[in-house]
């Protein structure tokens, strides 16, 4: 086994022992990031009254599709982040030879996987409340059965999503070395995050020049994108992974910048 | 070859500067005021591999300043530090892989997992073979007298067995610099008898220099034949703890029992009088008057015992702190 992935284990196994010890909490954590159910109600409605580019059964699907996607790449480093450098929790992880953010993105895998069975239950209750999105209607026929491929890229999508929501509010996140307190500032992308990544609106809907330029900032591609792979397959795979890369990088240089100014600028307050 | 070097170090922090009251508030959230704080200044010091150096100083000093920089935890603002031939603030992972820093009112380990699970978290991050890690956890838990402490979440320890588990975690990776600071801060004399005996016995097998920090003379006086002393961020003393004695107190301490209650006017030709209980006092006299003082003693009064000894450590210290002498 080699070192990366020992670590890769010990660290995933330990943050998933830590996420499952206190039960009530997670399940807590995945019914609060239910939105895209309440949406779903909303848009089956509406897509109900023929005059949106999706019609029911494909809202209800898009919205399940989100639902999971959401509970997969939710990231919350930046409060942690926060109260790691505010207390001074931050000085016993800059001491280990690996850098703190391996910890971070590790938790969050910890968390997922403790949210899976929740998540599967929810889903199901989705499912009971729509029965039409598993096998459809006049209007769409057929059963909702994502082929391997599908699975697979909305698989990747989703942890793109993850990396992307990640590296940008891990950036926000480095303000703590100066600011200390920086949570707040998050709230300056959570809205754009809201209404461009469709959570509450199918970007589908969207007047064409909206849609065409809201493509090209990363906040489609935290949801939309790969919710859309895999409730109906079509999504413009080739520009959607390149514009996922070119962020990644450009989000992963910035991020890199900025932890090593605030090293410098670190007072291990507290410790 | 010194493993750890300082060299005219300093530490100048800028902290904002708030008045009080409401004005002062409202003045605060308009526009901050700063002022530069020196923590530390022109600190320079050596430590040698194996040696163990007591780090003194009243609260806000700069022990722990100077800590952080050895460690590579804040930047100095003046001067150079090179630690095992790495400068510490370049985090090098070699050198990370070969200090440990210890704080007595911090911890590593995670709140609500048993004390193994961030064990098994620390062996994979420095790499030490699950055997060998397994080996060097039963023996430092031998030597810190812990058994099932390990397996039980961190939150249901006392304070004593939290430490004594904070201190495997650290030094899991056998480190060859251990930087502690205060690592028997509220432990019972039992726990700090154990953690002492634990550094000094894993000072000789595994020859780690370490720097300690400490406000208990016990842990000073157990462990270290050397002390720094820093005072106001600047360093007092660099030496021997005998020699504290020898250059900060001139006293000696002079303790008298007399056949019959005498008065403190009746003692005072004889030196200092730090207490009279009846028949019992207590003198400083100056070392170079002791033999003149003593003999004058005896002819004067009557004096039934009387001992001569250095005065306590601590109090030496005390009053230097106190005084704030260089």
């Amino acid at each position: 086994m080699t070192s990366a992935v020992r670590k890769l284990r010990a660290m995933t196994g330990v943050y998933y022992a830590l996420m499952v010890e206190y039960r009530a909490e997670i399940v807590l954590w995945a019914v609060s990031t239910s939105l895209p159910l309440i949406m779903m109600g909303v848009w089956v409605q509406a897509g109900a009254s023929g005059d949106f580019k999706l019609d029911a059964t494909q809202m209800a699907r898009y919205f399940i599709a989100v639902f999971l996607i959401r509970q997969l790449s939710v990231v919350w480093v930046i409060h942690d982040f926060e109260w790691q450098v505010v207390s001074g929790r931050l000085s016993p992880l800059l001491l280990q030879p690996i850098d703190p953010a391996w910890r971070f993105v590790l938790m969050h895998v910890g968390e997922q996987l403790s949210r899976l069975p929740i998540v599967l239950v929810l889903t199901a209750l989705c499912f009971s409340l729509y029965p039409a999105a598993l096998w459809g209607d006049a209007q769409t026929p057929g059963w909702w059965t994502p082929s391997l491929w599908q699975v697979v890229l909305a698989v990747v999508g989703c942890y793109c999503a993850f990396v992307l929501r990640f590296l940008m509010q891990y950036s926000f996140a480095m303000g703590a070395f100066w600011f200390e307190r920086v949570a707040a500032s998050h709230n300056l992308i959570f809205l754009p995050y809201l209404f461009l990544s469709g959570i509450v609106i199918p970007l589908e809907e969207l007047p064409p020049w909206a849609f065409d330029v809201v493509m090209w900032t990363p906040f489609p591609y935290m949801v939309w994108f790969p919710a859309t792979i895999l409730a109906d397959g079509e999504a413009p795979y080739v520009k959607g992974f390149a514009v996922i890369a070119v962020w990644v990088i450009v989000l992963w240089i910035v991020n890199r910048l900025l932890w090593r100014a605030g090293l410098k600028h670190y007072s291990a307050m507290g410790a | 070859m010194p493993v750890v070097v300082c060299d005219q170090l300093g530490k100048t922090y800028r902290v904002a500067n708030k008045p009080p009251g409401l004005g002062g508030t409202l003045r605060h959230f308009v526009r901050r005021r700063y002022k530069d704080v020196e923590a530390v200044k022109d600190i320079s010091f050596t430590i040698e591999p194996g040696e163990i150096v007591g780090f003194l100083g009243p609260n806000g000093a700069g022990k722990t300043t100077t800590l952080k920089m050895l460690t590579g935890l804040i930047h100095p603002s003046a001067g150079r530090c090179d630690v095992l031939g790495h400068t510490p603030f370049g985090r090098d992972r070699d050198f990370l892989r070969r200090i440990t820093l210890v704080m007595g009112q911090k911890q590593q380990l995670i709140w609500d997992l048993p004390a193994m699970d961030s064990l098994r978290i620390n062996a994979a991050v420095y790499d030490v073979p699950d055997r060998d890690a397994k080996a060097r956890i039963d023996e430092l838990a031998g030597l810190l007298d812990l058994d099932d402490e390990l397996t039980r979440p961190v939150r249901k320890l006392s304070l004593g067995e939290r430490m004594k588990c904070e201190l495997v975690a650290a030094l899991l990776h056998h480190p060859k610099v251990l930087f502690l600071d205060e690592p028997t801060l509220g432990l019972d004399v039992n726990a700090q008898t154990a953690v002492r005996r634990f550094l000094c016995e894993y000072n000789q097998k595994q020859g780690a220099a370490i720097l300690l920090t400490s406000h208990y003379m016990a842990d000073i006086t157990a462990l270290c034949d050397r002390v720094i002393l820093i005072h106001q961020g600047a360093l007092m003393y660099d030496g021997s703890l005998d020699g504290i004695i020898q250059r900060f107190a001139p006293f000696r301490e002079v303790k008298v029992e007399f056949d019959s209650d005498v008065t403190e006017s009746a003692l005072r030709p004889y030196g200092e009088v730090e207490s009279l209980d009846g028949r019992v006092a207590r003198l400083l006299v100056r070392r170079d008057d002791l033999t003149q003082r003593i003999a004058r003693l005896f002819n004067e009064q009557q004096v039934a015992d009387l001992t001569v000894a250095d005065p306590p450590i601590e109090d030496v210290i005390g009053k230097l702190f106190a005084e704030g002498a260089a």
